[in-house]
């Protein structure tokens, strides 16, 4: 492989990077006047790397061709999946960020640049096929999102979040550094499927403690008990559209990550971390759970709901098969859309003067102050508790599929009995908006944008998404194969 | 498009738009619209049963609709019409669409009209199910249909906690009833493999005595055991002694719901059922002989307890109880035409004496107990006179030798003749019983007439009354009547009166030929046992004279004591002492079954409740489960410190649970 077909397969990357760094220099001269141009300009280039991704995708590219850089990046259907989500998940951050910031006198120029290379880091984390690959992608994201998280560094909560999610972010770091230095030194090898052939014959201790401390320092990007706890209190603090932005985007790219991790270097030992996958899922729904039933603060909610979602999620890699995989991918997509709508409806809960709103109080009767608001975020309720025929339902429903068919039986009972606990906090939700007596608090006008972002997000998750299910299965299906088929 | 078709199905639309519609389409509309329906179904109804009575009409079945299809079980929706039909049809669209129309002015101030018409039509269309079914099924859904109805009607008043009680009083006692039935039909099915009405009825005589079931160690006779399975259906839908607690109750209903389910309809529907079975009942003697002692026993009781009743709801509803008695020992010695005369001439003037009564009560500012009647025969002389038509029919006057009378004589002596002429020892004993029975009758009727009409107003006694003029018995003074002016009720309540009155008058005469001696009429619809019949005519005279002797005996007793010597009764009722609390407790049937039933069922579910549900489904169940889901919660967020060095501790602790597990594992 020339370094030509490896630039050739990697150009949606290589046009984020350009446009970061052009962005950059423009953003030096132009200052915070430029920030609009500066925000446009990186949705175009999203847009074009999303474009630029897609062919990939609908062929299902597999196999030894999608191999870059001497076998550092893997620049196949699941990446590409995986990238159509994060650029997506990137552009809406983006388009609801000016909003937000303007009314703080804070919009500047950086935050598209860092939303950038953040997105580029995860592109590099979803094609990763190598440890060191996975590192640069994961700390390239990392760091553009510690600076987001602190972005608004004059506000208190901010700044914490930003330090929390820094120190806990370096511990995490370690552990996985430390892990990938003991997987190289007992097995020779930093690539995937060097690692998986190398083990192939059974774990020895060393091995596995590099392989559980890899898991634990993923574990923590996507958020899983007991690497949770940051998410509340980094969600909560930061900025709403950089909260938006870490709920969905870095989600996909860390899953993807994992599962590929799992399936192409760790494959042959599945029985070593499937149990405690499985452990996690568990763990992580029924957490969650009870982590939102006492919440106040819809941010602080929709923390927890994430490490509910995730839990779901890992039932489906606790499966350890390509079915499970996809069924992750299916579960993602709407993952992404039920998220991305429920942020973009809470920005738009607005007082008179334009402060955001983000407590049940505020919310008390939303149904006959704001109608077409609260129907759009009943839908999203219903959807996340899980309520047929919406499409949060068809995603616990394929996931829970592959999970029986890979004979996990008691895990998929048990994940069903605990999403019936997350189902009260869903529907608390909408208990307080349609039969609470009405607090008018919401005033605030929304843009069209917002309208718009959120009503894609409600047709997305919505029965009428039923149709594009079986062409969204296909595609998931194609993405899985592409698993461990780099030879 | 059949006629039958739509004399069936034109109630259950209006009862749709009526009760769908509501408060839509307003009172006026809803009225209108199953109002003119029912008089639609009963135009079209009186044809065929004049075409039957003619001869020109033979029985047919048109099909509805496929129903079920499964294996041996077959059965479609269609309408049968035979002449035994065509009498129920006559009978439930005249009363239903006259009811009707009484109701625009009984209902005239409820808030809930519309509910109240669609319930009707909805009985109705139940009713008309019930009596055009060709299966067993498509019967039995009319008899639940009208079971619902009925319920739905009781309770219509539904704020009043009583009318609650009876609703759901009669529902239950029902379900014992249906229960019976149920099994009769699966057990049917299970003997001749088919629900089809004709099918049965052609195998039933084959099956005397010829086969055996075992049950509980006892070698039962096969159509014994159904007939009588299917019987203890009928004596629940038709408040035979035993299942009849509910009909008095039932009184709580609006008074145009007792003239049309609680005396002309859907308690004869026992009685329509063991004629439309009788060719099966015919080939069990036993259950026969049953039937007849459970219908003289009924017939008896109710009679003695309708004498001592003073709500005048009641002494009707128990003359109704006691009437259905006759009916089931008529069908119990085989006269089954004679059973249905008696439900023809019945319905009219049964109907007559509720909506009479209906009136009396409209007059009356809704008092009910005839205590605090008295000498309304000049305030509301129109109700009277219906009021006197109907009670002239219901004790049976008419003599012999002229060959005249109202409906009830030649009905109600029909059936004490036959059961005379049946000569078995069964058939004796109802001859006996109803002879006396019809004393009674005479005596409870004649009491009401003259408690209500004659005699001096003692109106100021009533709450109601008091209530209206605003005054008390003391401010009154010698003004028994407290200055209150009865008045009387509007036309479209006196029309139906008048209507029913010409029925109460003239149906036995007309009818008696065709009902009793034509054996054309019936064509095959009934067990038609022509030499009972003839025997009938061929009784002795005293007996043919008997009733009408107990008929002036009681109108004389009656005369006396409430008329003559107004004290007399008093004095009879403390001789009597005991016996005579024991028949105005209704023998006691509503403390026995208490006691029985009611209190061991409470202390069963209580413990199901309090122990079972409460104290071990919920408590480890539900609430078990929201309590551990509370605690979690309190938990969560207190493990949500805030603090760095715990978030990084409880990091650290997964990752060497982490790798304990999977090294120990």
């Amino acid at each position: 492989m020339d370094l030509t077909y490896s630039l050739g397969l990697v150009i949606p990357e290589l046009v984020l990077t350009l446009s970061g760094l052009v962005l950059l220099l423009v953003a030096a001269w132009g200052g915070n006047e430029a920030s609009k141009p500066v925000s446009i300009a990186a949705c175009v280039a999203l847009g074009g790397a999303f474009f630029l991704t897609a062919p990939a995708v609908c062929a299902g590219a597999s196999g030894p061709d999608t191999v870059a850089f001497f076998g550092q990046l893997r620049i196949d259907a699941w990446a590409g999946l995986a990238k159509l989500m994060i650029y997506a998940a990137a552009g809406a951050a983006l388009v609801v960020a000016p909003a937000y910031f303007d009314r703080l006198k804070a919009m500047r120029p950086e935050f598209a640049i860092l939303v950038l290379f953040a997105a580029l880091g995860m592109s590099i984390m979803v094609s990763a096929a190598d440890l060191l690959a996975l590192y640069i992608g994961l700390e390239l994201n990392s760091l553009a999102a510690y600076v987001l998280a602190a972005y608004l560094r004059d506000d208190d909560k901010s700044a914490e979040a930003g330090l929390k999610y820094f120190v806990l972010g370096a511990l995490a770091s370690g552990i996985l550094l430390f892990g990938m230095s003991l997987l190289y030194g007992f097995t020779g090898t930093t690539s995937f499927s060097g690692i998986n052939v190398a083990i192939a014959d059974g774990l020895s201790g060393g091995q596995l403690f590099g392989l559980i401390f890899v898991l634990a320092g993923m574990a923590f990007k996507i958020s899983a008990v007991p690497f949770h706890m940051w998410t509340p209190d980094v969600y909560e603090g930061a900025p709403t559209p950089v909260t938006a932005f870490f709920a969905s985007a870095p989600k996909v790219a860390a899953i993807a990550l994992l599962a590929r991790l799992s399936l192409e270097a760790f494959g042959t030992q599945a029985t070593a971390w499937q149990q405690i996958v499985g452990f996690a899922a568990i763990a992580s729904i029924v957490v969650g759970a009870l982590g939102a039933i006492g919440q106040q603060n819809i941010k602080r909610l929709l923390a927890f709901s994430s490490i509910n979602n995730v839990g779901f999620i890992l039932i489906g890699l606790a499966t350890a098969t390509l079915a499970g995989a996809s069924a992750m991918m299916i579960y993602l997509a709407f993952y992404v859309a039920m998220t991305v709508g429920s942020f973009v409806a809470l920005l738009m809960l607005k007082d008179a003067d334009g402060n955001q709103l983000e407590t049940f109080g505020d919310i008390k009767g939303l149904s006959t102050t704001q109608p077409a608001l609260a129907w759009c975020l009943l839908l999203i309720m219903f959807s996340l508790a899980g309520i047929p025929p919406l499409m949060g339902f068809y995603g616990k429903l394929v996931i829970f599929r592959a999970a029986v068919e890979a004979d996990l039986i008691a895990l998929a009972a048990i994940g069903i009995a605990a999403s019936v606990i997350g189902a009260f906090y869903y529907l608390k939700f909408i208990k307080v908006m349609f039969f609470d007596e009405p607090v008018d608090a919401v005033k605030g006008k929304s843009d069209w944008a917002h309208w718009a972002l959120l009503v894609i997000a409600t047709l997305v998750i919505s029965p009428i998404a039923f149709l594009g299910t079986e062409w969204l299965g296909g595609l998931a299906e194609a993405a899985a194969a592409a698993l461990a088929t780099a030879g | 498009m059949n006629f039958i078709t739509v004399i069936v199905f034109a109630p259950l639309l209006a009862a749709i738009v009526a009760g769908l519609g509501n408060r839509a389409i307003g009172n006026v509309p809803a009225k209108a619209i199953t109002t003119g329906a029912l008089f639609l179904s009963c135009l079209l109804s009186w044809p065929i049963f004049i075409g039957f009575l003619m001869g020109s009409e033979t029985a047919s079945v048109v099909p509805v609709l496929d129903w079920v299809r499964s294996g041996a079980m077959e059965f479609d929706w269609a309408l049968r019409v035979d002449t035994l039909t065509a009498v129920m049809l006559v009978v439930i669209t005249t009363v239903s669409a006259l009811v009707h129309l009484y109701s625009w002015g009984y209902m005239a101030e409820d808030p809930d009209q519309p509910r109240f018409f669609a319930y009707l039509s909805l009985f109705t269309f139940a009713m008309l199910m019930l009596v055009t079914a060709d299966n067993l099924v498509q019967m039995f859904f009319g008899w639940e249909g009208v079971g619902l109805a009925s319920y739905l009607l009781i309770g219509f008043w539904f704020k009043k906690p009583s009318a609650n009680a009876a609703a759901i009083k009669a529902f239950v006692v029902n379900r014992v009833g249906d229960l019976g039935f149920m099994l009769g039909i699966f057990g049917t099915f299970l003997v001749f493999q088919t629900t089809s009405i004709p099918e049965i009825l052609a195998a039933a005589p084959a099956m005397q005595g010829a086969s055996h079931i075992t049950f509980l160690g006892m070698r039962l006779d096969t159509m014994t055991i159904l007939c009588l399975l299917l019987f203890v259906g009928a004596m629940g839908k038709s408040a035979q002694l035993g299942l009849h607690t509910w009909l008095p109750d039932a009184m709580e209903g609006p008074t145009p719901v007792s003239a049309l389910i609680h005396a002309a309809t859907m308690v004869t529907a026992g009685v329509f059922m063991v004629c439309r079975l009788s060719p099966m009942f015919e080939a069990a003697p036993a259950a026969l002989a049953f039937v007849t002692f459970i219908g003289a026993a009924t017939c008896l009781f109710a009679a003695t307890v309708g004498t001592t009743q003073w709500d005048i709801k009641r002494v009707i509803a128990y003359s109704t109880c006691s009437q259905l008695g006759y009916m089931f020992f008529a069908a119990g010695v085989g006269a089954y035409g004679a059973a249905m005369f008696h439900l023809f001439t019945h319905a009219f003037f049964k109907a007559l004496l509720f909506l009479g009564a209906g009136s009396v009560i409209h007059a009356m500012h809704h008092e009910q107990d005839m205590r605090y009647y008295g000498g309304l025969r000049k305030e509301i002389p129109l109700t009277f006179w219906a009021m006197m038509a109907g009670t002239l029919a219901i004790t049976g006057v008419g003599v012999y030798h002229l060959g005249l009378g109202f409906a009830g004589f030649f009905s109600k002596d029909a059936i004490i003749e036959v059961a005379f002429a049946s000569g078995t020892e069964m058939g004796m004993f109802a001859f006996w019983v109803g002879v006396f029975a019809a004393l009674l009758t005479s005596f409870y009727s004649w009491r009401l007439m003259f408690l209500t009409f004659w005699g001096k107003p003692r109106w100021i006694e009533s709450e109601h009354i008091q209530h209206s003029v605003h005054k008390t018995p003391e401010q009154a003074g010698e003004d028994t009547t407290g200055g209150y002016h009865p008045h009387e009720s509007p036309l479209n309540m006196l029309v139906p009166l008048g209507v029913l009155s010409i029925g109460a008058i003239a149906a036995g005469y007309v009818f008696k030929t065709a009902f009793l001696d034509s054996a054309e009429f019936w064509a095959g619809s009934i067990a038609y046992n022509e030499h009972l019949m003839h025997a009938m005519h061929e009784v002795p005279y005293w007996v043919k004279y008997s009733a009408l002797v107990v008929m002036l005996l009681g109108l004389l007793t009656a005369w006396y004591g409430y008329i003559r010597n107004t004290s007399f009764p008093k004095q009879v009722a403390e001789q009597l002492g005991p016996i005579y609390s024991f028949v105005s407790r209704k023998w006691m049937f509503d403390e026995l079954y208490h006691y029985v039933f009611v209190k061991p069922a409470f202390w069963l579910g209580r413990i199901f409740w309090q122990k079972g549900d409460v104290g071990i489904i919920d408590r480890f169940g539900p609430d078990g489960a929201a309590w551990v889901v509370d605690k979690g919660a309190v938990l969560a967020k207190k493990v949500q410190s805030g603090y760095l060095y715990s978030y990084a501790l409880v990091m650290l602790l997964g990752l060497v649970a982490a790798i304990s597990w999977v090294i120990f594992a």
